[in-house]
């Protein structure tokens, strides 16, 4: 053993946001979705045989023009994976801005990796396309709206497999 | 993302979510997570780590053909380089109680006029 500990080592983010927000005065805590079932897909063929696809919460990257970028909505989207992606908008969302960055999106939204493991086989395919959901406060939103939208892309690009990815 | 993800799985997608926030996600219930033990912002590795990156997504790939049944965590294997993020973020105490109340106060006059108008 390395260590002992009174404590758990990973952070409980329900605990500390609930808490923050707490301290601001917010009595009604957010509450997080629960579940006692849980679908379950298998893969139904080989990995070097499956296109696979990928879906991140981060945004496009925001207008330049003043006036453009005020008018910016976090929305649902399509983009094509090649060229991939230079900069994805993360100023609006809920990650440790102290400790680390964004701007190295294979860090958060690995396309240039994805494409690698196609290069070589490992994979059938990559997705032609990757996908982005805004984390939305509404989780009715996200289940009637975002879900099947994104589904149906998947299935427009053939995809067998996807790898979502939360900032 | 985990709402999207049991829709997926629900219409015949086989998912795996990356992620650094742990609770949120089991709590959700999912199919399968790669969980990293890093402060939020790189869930599938460190910037500029190409060969962390890499493998991260290799045990992402890896998992979605070999898990069995629903609510399969693995854990990657990497650390960050230090331990201060996991005190140091959405902290609360002494010494910054008073300013947090503050900003919760402001914040809700600014929600109040922006709703009036």
């Amino acid at each position: 053993m390395d260590q002992l500990r009174p404590y758990r080592s990973f952070v409980s983010y329900i605990d500390r946001s609930r808490e923050y927000y707490a301290a601001q005065g917010y009595d009604k805590p957010y509450t997080w979705p629960h579940y006692d079932y849980i679908p379950f897909t298998p893969l139904r063929k080989p990995l070097s045989e499956c296109r696979v696809g990928l879906v991140t919460t981060t945004g496009l990257p925001k207008p330049v023009d003043p006036m453009q970028a005020i008018m910016y909505r976090r929305e649902i989207y399509a983009q094509p994976a090649i060229p991939p992606p230079t900069s994805l908008y993360t100023d609006d969302l809920f990650w440790d801005k102290k400790a680390t960055h964004t701007k190295d999106v294979d860090s958060f939204l690995p396309v240039n990796r994805l494409a690698e493991y196609a290069q070589k086989g490992y994979i059938g395919s990559a997705s032609p396309r990757f996908y982005g959901v805004p984390t939305d406060y509404s989780q009715p939103r996200t289940i009637e709206r975002y879900g099947p939208q994104i589904l149906k892309w998947c299935r427009e690009d053939g995809l067998d497999a996807v790898i979502l990815l939360a900032l | 993302m985990s709402l999207v993800a049991r829709h997926l799985e629900e219409n015949g997608l086989a998912t795996v979510i990356m992620g650094c926030a742990r609770d949120i996600v089991e709590e959700c219930g999912v199919a399968r997570f790669v969980f990293t033990d890093f402060p939020l912002g790189n869930p599938s590795g460190k910037p500029w780590d190409a060969g962390m990156q890499y493998a991260t997504v290799g045990i992402a790939l890896d998992l979605l053909e070999r898990a069995w049944m629903p609510r399969t965590t693995i854990q990657t294997p990497y650390q960050w380089h230090n331990d201060e993020w996991r005190e140091a973020f959405m902290k609360v105490d002494a010494t910054n109680r008073e300013a947090l109340a503050r900003e919760g106060e402001k914040r809700r006059e600014i929600q109040a006029k922006v709703k009036k108008s």
